[in-house]
């Protein structure tokens, strides 16, 4: 007890150790951070993780590739469409089936439409982490017209499972088109509104301008992707940089800011609703006949290799990597999460900000928990 | 003289109109008082109406308190496109009376290493404090408990006592996140007091008086916030921004700050004593928003303009019971709308503002005023 005692600094002896989750309203999930704090001021912080683990990446072993499916829709669960479209394209690359475009175009606009939900989901709980409380219900307002859209279409709404190998599940609504087109219409006139509600807010401003700077260089040597990598400069967009599905022939933007702090982040991700409509209007109105889905055998064996699939989620790049010995069960599954990655970075740019401003930097990193521990 | 019952003994003219006889308040108080003193002796005359008045004040208390928190939710629900409560009774207006019979029996949840005394002492502190400061409020025309000459004082150091509870509550209650609360309540109501009060000396300057009764007849003729030229609105605005900041209400709601330290100084609370912290934030709102009302709307003086006699006359026959209610709560949904519509600051934005800005324009403010009065421009 004594030796303990004389180790620790007079430093370490000042400091106040609070606990932050892993039930704690700013954390969106059961993440725990150990926080040391000066007076007000964070001196560092220790991620605990592993609250929410499921092991599906070991699950995924012991079940065939159309089940997996149902493991990645929870993962990131507001990115739900999208891991699903991850593990399905690795599935059709090692399987060297080609898929109609119709397929791909729908698997496109879900995945824009899976991306706005996020962003704007994102927006309520960030508008509520800085104490603006009535941004959540303005942020989940607009949602549900998205999550209408996917149960009419899909069936589920938050964890649709609609994307299956070589296709989709079922093919998409007859109201489908106009009930997206009808979205676009209303959303194009309500953005602006969150911006007049927080975007404009000079309390906002203060609150998140030149707060958490993240730089380039620590970008790319963490490996943070998405809005978050891109608002501190680093081009990471998959969809631009190896395009999958219906990307390679629709023109958008990646969304590059180069402050690195909190207010670029939020901005980044505003401007990418923005860029997911016009990606949606360039493709909704032509979506080709076809299939919905090509026929697959009944039970699917991936020839033995290893195979890797990266798609752009809400918050940055997801990696499916598969190791497949020839049987109807992967070897191995690893998913290169892009939450984990995130999360690592959170320390480096937290230090010597405030409480308030951990949980700003928090809210704008966008984490999802069981993404990380999956 | 204690009670202002048996000292108010304004005898209104005969020649005024009947509605003002009718709604003059002394005539009553006047009655209780003298058919009290007839039937007992003067000690305990003095006895019941102290307990008439403490009965009537608590009373009212209770009322305001629970409509405050229904007013809340419902004002809060129709900003955030919501319905807000509407099961229990029509619009849901008994809601918060089941809420209160919840909150009444459910557990008082012992707390380990707590200090016990201190724990179960801090939420007494802050209703009382709350409490007291109700006494001095005019009401209406000879409607309230207390006339103090310095009334304006007694208010705000009245209500500056409740921090002591806060500050009791977040040290006693053996919790980290509570202690940070406290210590930023503390920060947070030392340094906006100074605004408060140098707001409302603004205004004492122009009515040369700092009893709250000549403050509410010096407007007869117009409200404080039309008369004082543009440095009683900017008082105004100070005060609303710092009295918002003094009861701990958002954007500047640190030291409860739900997404920071769940729910700051009173997160180990329970029951009914977390209900006092509860009510004490209400009606300390209620209790703000009179001072406003009382200080540079007029108190319970009807809106008049200029020489429209027939306008007046109508205005004149609103109770001024009402015109009271109607301008507190016209403060408190101001201070509702900016609740549910700004993000809450940091602390240290907090004490920038307060002492970078607020407390600089107020002392240039209180001195145009005096120079002002000095000149007699006012109105």
């Amino acid at each position: 007890m004594e030796e303990e005692v004389k180790n620790i600094t007079p430093d370490e002896r000042q400091e106040y150790v609070i606990n932050m989750g892993p039930q704690h309203p700013s954390t969106h999930g059961v993440l725990r951070l150990v926080v040391s704090l000066k007076g007000e001021i964070v001196k560092n912080i220790e991620p605990h993780i592993g609250y929410i683990h499921r092991g599906i990446e070991k699950m995924c072993e012991s079940i065939t590739y159309p089940q997996i499916i149902h493991l990645t829709d929870r993962m990131d669960y507001l990115s739900a469409h999208i891991n699903n479209e991850a593990v399905c394209l690795n599935v059709e690359k090692a399987l060297e089936v080609d898929i109609p475009d119709r397929i791909k175009v729908i698997r496109t606009i879900m995945s824009e439409l899976t991306r706005i939900q996020s962003h704007q989901l994102w927006w309520a709980s960030f508008g509520m982490d800085l104490g603006g409380l009535t941004c959540f219900f303005y942020g989940l307002r607009d949602r549900e017209k998205i999550l209408d859209i996917f149960e009419e279409t899909c069936g589920g709404r938050m964890l649709v499972s609609y994307n299956c190998p070589g296709g989709v599940m079922y093919d998409i609504h007859p109201n489908f088109q106009k009930r997206v087109k009808d979205f676009i219409k209303y959303f194009r006139k309500i953005l602006p509104e969150y911006d007049q509600l927080l975007s404009g807010n000079v309390i906002f401003h203060e609150r998140s301008k030149g707060i958490g700077k993240l730089s380039l260089e620590d970008a790319i040597s963490y490996g943070v992707t998405g809005p978050t990598g891109r608002a501190s400069g680093f081009s990471c967009d998959v969809r631009k940089h190896e395009p999958y599905s219906a990307y390679d022939r629709i023109t958008f933007k990646e969304i590059l800011h180069t402050e690195g702090d909190t207010y670029s982040r939020y901005i980044a991700r505003i401007d990418e609703m923005w860029e997911s409509m016009n990606i949606i209007e360039q493709l909704i109105d032509n979506i080709p006949e076809g299939p919905f889905a090509v026929k697959m055998k009944p039970i699917i064996k991936l020839p033995e290799g290893e195979y890797y699939q990266r798609v752009e989620t809400a918050r940055g790049e997801l990696g499916v990597y598969i190791i497949s010995d020839g049987n109807k069960n992967p070897y191995r599954v690893k998913f290169r999460s892009p939450n984990f990655v995130n999360l690592s970075v959170f320390n480096h740019i937290v230090k010597g900000f405030k409480i308030a401003d951990l949980v700003a930097i928090g809210g704008s990193l966008d984490l999802v928990i069981p993404d990380i521990d999956r | 003289m204690l009670l202002d019952i048996i000292t108010n003994n304004s005898i209104t003219a005969p020649s005024e109109p009947w509605w003002k006889v009718v709604y003059d308040f002394s005539s009553l108080t006047k009655w209780v008082d003298t058919s009290l003193h007839s039937s007992m002796s003067s000690f305990w005359a003095t006895i019941t109406e102290m307990l008439i008045i403490g009965v009537l004040i608590l009373l009212f208390y209770a009322l305001v308190g629970l409509f405050l928190v229904y007013a809340e939710r419902k004002v809060c629900a129709f900003m955030q496109n919501r319905l807000g409560p509407n099961r229990v009774g029509p619009f849901g207006i008994f809601q918060t009376i089941a809420d209160l019979f919840k909150l009444l029996f459910k557990e008082l949840v012992p707390i380990k290493n707590a200090d016990g005394f201190l724990f179960n002492l801090a939420p007494f502190i802050v209703i009382i404090a709350s409490f007291m400061a109700i006494a001095a409020i005019p009401f209406a025309k000879g409607l309230h408990a207390i006339d103090l000459n310095i009334g304006v004082l007694y208010v705000i150091a009245v209500s500056a006592m409740g921090v002591i509870g806060v500050l009791l509550a977040g040290w006693s209650s053996n919790n980290k996140y509570s202690l940070i609360g406290a210590m930023r309540s503390g920060a947070q109501i030392v340094s906006y007091e100074l605004s408060v009060g140098l707001a409302l000396i603004t205004i004492v300057i122009m009515a040369g008086s700092m009893q709250l009764s000549v403050i509410v007849e010096a407007q007869r003729d117009g409200w404080f916030i039309f008369k004082g030229h543009i440095p009683a609105f900017i008082a105004f605005i100070v005060f609303l921004i710092s009295s918002t900041a003094e009861t701990n209400r958002g954007p500047f709601d640190l030291a409860e700050a739900e997404s920071e330290l769940t729910a700051g100084y009173h997160t180990e609370y329970s029951g009914i004593k977390f209900a006092f912290f509860f009510l004490a934030e209400y009606i300390n709102m209620f209790i703000v928003a009179s001072i406003a009302a009382t200080v540079f709307l007029g108190g319970w003086m009807p809106f008049h303009v200029g020489y429209w006699e027939g306008f007046n006359h109508i205005m004149d026959f609103i109770p001024p019971f009402i015109w009271y209610i109607g301008k507190t709560f016209f403060v408190i949904f101001l201070m509702m709308w900016f609740k549910w519509t700004f993000p809450r600051l940091r602390i240290d934005q907090l004490l920038t503002l307060e002492w970078k800005y607020l407390l600089p324009i107020n002392l240039v403010n209180v001195l145009i005023m005096a120079f002002i009065v000095l000149m007699g421009w006012h109105f």
